[in-house]
């Protein structure tokens, strides 16, 4: 760390002395070796997780978003609403689940397709999603426009990158479990979107209706962790038996 | 050599623009909306293609051209004092503001590159006053009531000499506080205005509450340090309208500055309304700076004016 931050600071000092354009100087840190774990359990005993995630109170009104700062926004974005808070008969979209207790000292395969955060009328898609540490996130820019996509961890490391050509794409992996990691776009400020980053591949977002299903896990004892991004987190206990699916419901109040 | 007096007020000027501008890069929240430095996109920054400086870039790439322009101004100033200013001392001041302004260049490129760290984005605004106050300080040098008033200035009144200096350090202190307060995200600590957490005094503490009270508190100290010179000059210098028009001129925008400070924890922070307190508070900082310069005008060498423009002839011919 201390040596890449020396580096960029002789980047700059450099560029400076040219004085002329050129990169950022970022440096890309390489994917870390991925280890081909073995299953840590036999898939013959596992059971799943199905829930649903309600909403108690009246679901906020989405809040009508202004995009004229860029007239490519404006003109060809086909979805100007607010998406913290999607959903409808008290059920509650875009909240990120995964097992957060109970999976300690296990290894599991490293993921590997990719996914992909695209950025589309000037909206990021999705806009809640998760990966497994190490897995490559592709991130593509849909649109006529510039974006930069700017991610705000705590745990990893902070980027800043520009795409200021429609098309242009470029990957991304995290190193180290992180929910939630925060996207944003500095030109367009209602561009936002949320990744939890988690160490093995037991995790899913809510659809419109709610629900969730986590599949293939060892049996066991969990504690399982519902994220909202305006409404918090809320955790429960569970326990997966062989064959089995244990149902679980969380219920977030707004007041 | 009137056109370099207005060139240094051309220059004090941009520099107002400039900081406007840096005021509305943070105010709109788009310092990173250009991800690489000194290059905007990849493009040479004037080459940058004005129909791509859309939502936050207008505000980040503007900065950047006027920054670029004032930088460009300020080395042909140098040039022109170290051609045509016979005073050694002040092609020196000039070379402190080239200095400035390259040093401000390189902490806005380290902000860029850097995600915004807290201690830069306070320098950075730190070093833009210094450099405003370099423009507006050889703005002053080069004026002809700087030469003219040199005789009438001769006094012995140690109040006003402690008031006029201390003045532009303590406003200097208060936009530091500020600054520290707006890049730590303090603005809204206190959310009410005039009143402190529905009182007068906080009734609980963390370092955003006290940052932002220490502010209003420095607020308060300064208003009453400006009248009090106002005052002070009122009664024992009425005949140095030099003076006396300045301190005017604060009194009146230390309570613009005032109402605009409550107005933008009022407004939530309104870009428009904040950078108009950021910029505010820089035209104090240079007025006080003017007052304290006058003030002191007989501590400076002397210069016969004549003999300053014969010098020229000879030196330029
Ligand atoms: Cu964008």
């Amino acid at each position: 760390m201390q040596k890449r931050t020396l580096w960029k600071l002789i980047s700059v000092l450099t560029m400076m002395a040219a004085a002329c354009g050129g990169g950022d100087g970022s440096s890309e840190d390489p994917a870390p070796p991925t280890e081909a774990a073995a299953p840590a359990f036999d898939p013959a005993t596992a059971g799943n997780i199905s829930g649903m995630v309600m909403i108690d109170g009246e679901m906020p009104a989405a809040e009508e978003l202004t995009m004229n700062s860029d007239p490519v926004c404006a003109m060809s974005a086909t979805n100007t609403m607010s998406n913290t808070f999607v959903g409808g008969n008290g059920h509650l979209g875009n909240v990120f689940i995964y097992v957060k207790e109970g999976l300690e000292g296990q290894s599991f395969p490293a993921a590997t397709e990719t996914v992909t955060l695209n950025q589309e009328g000037c909206r990021y898609t999705p806009h809640v999603f998760g990966v497994q540490v190490g897995q490559t996130v592709q991130i593509v820019n849909s649109d006529p426009t510039l974006h930069n996509i700017h991610a705000t961890p705590t745990e990893n490391d902070e980027f800043n990158m520009g795409q200021p050509i429609q098309n242009m794409t470029f990957e991304r992996t995290f190193d180290s479990p992180e929910v939630m990691v925060p996207f944003k776009c500095d030109v367009h400020g209602w561009m936002n979107a949320y990744v939890g980053v988690v160490a093995h591949p037991y995790f899913a977002t809510t659809g419109q209706d709610g629900m969730f299903d986590i599949s293939s896990l060892p049996p066991g004892d969990y504690v399982i962790e519902a994220w909202h991004e305006a409404l918090g987190t809320q955790t429960q206990n569970i326990t997966v038996t062989t064959g089995g699916t244990a149902e679980v419901s969380f219920t977030f109040t707004v007041s | 050599m009137t056109w370099l007096h207005n060139y240094s007020r051309l220059l004090a000027v941009a520099t107002v623009l400039l900081i406007a501008a840096g005021g509305m890069v943070t105010s709109t929240g788009a310092g990173l909306s250009v991800p690489d430095w000194p290059s905007s996109y990849g493009y040479f920054m004037f080459a940058f293609p004005l129909s791509s400086m859309v939502g936050g870039i207008f505000y980040e790439h503007g900065h950047r051209l006027i920054a670029s322009t004032v930088g460009i101004l300020t080395i042909g100033l140098v040039i022109c004092l170290w051609l045509y200013d016979p005073r050694r001392w002040m092609r020196w001041v000039g070379v402190a503001a080239l200095v400035t302004v390259i040093l401000q260049g390189i902490m806005g490129g380290i902000t860029v590159l850097y995600f915004l760290p807290t201690p830069v984005s306070i320098s950075h605004a730190g070093i833009a006053q210094i450099f405003f106050c370099l423009t507006v300080s050889l703005a002053l040098f080069t004026s002809p009531g700087w030469h003219k008033t040199y005789e009438a200035t001769k006094h012995n009144d140690h109040i006003i000499s402690t008031l006029a200096t201390g003045l532009p350090i303590l406003i200097y202190v208060q936009i530091l506080i500020g600054a520290t307060m707006r890049h730590t995200g303090a603005g809204l600590a206190i959310p009410d205005f005039p009143l402190v957490l529905g009182g007068l005094v906080p009734h609980t503490w963390n370092f955003s509450i006290a940052i932002h009270f220490l502010h209003r508190l420095g607020g308060i100290i300064t208003t009453l340090a400006i009248f009090a010179t106002l005052g002070h000059l009122l009664t024992h210098h009425r005949t140095r309208r030099d003076l006396i028009r300045p301190t005017w001129f604060l009194a009146l925008l230390v309570v613009i500055q005032v109402g605009l400070g409550g107005w933008t924890v009022l407004s939530q922070r309104a870009p428009l309304i904040n950078t108009a307190h950021v910029v505010t508070g820089a035209i104090v900082l240079a007025s006080a700076l003017v007052l304290g310069l006058r003030v002191n005008r007989h501590r400076f060498p002397i210069e016969n004016p004549l003999r300053l423009s014969t010098t020229a002839t000879r030196e330029t011919s």
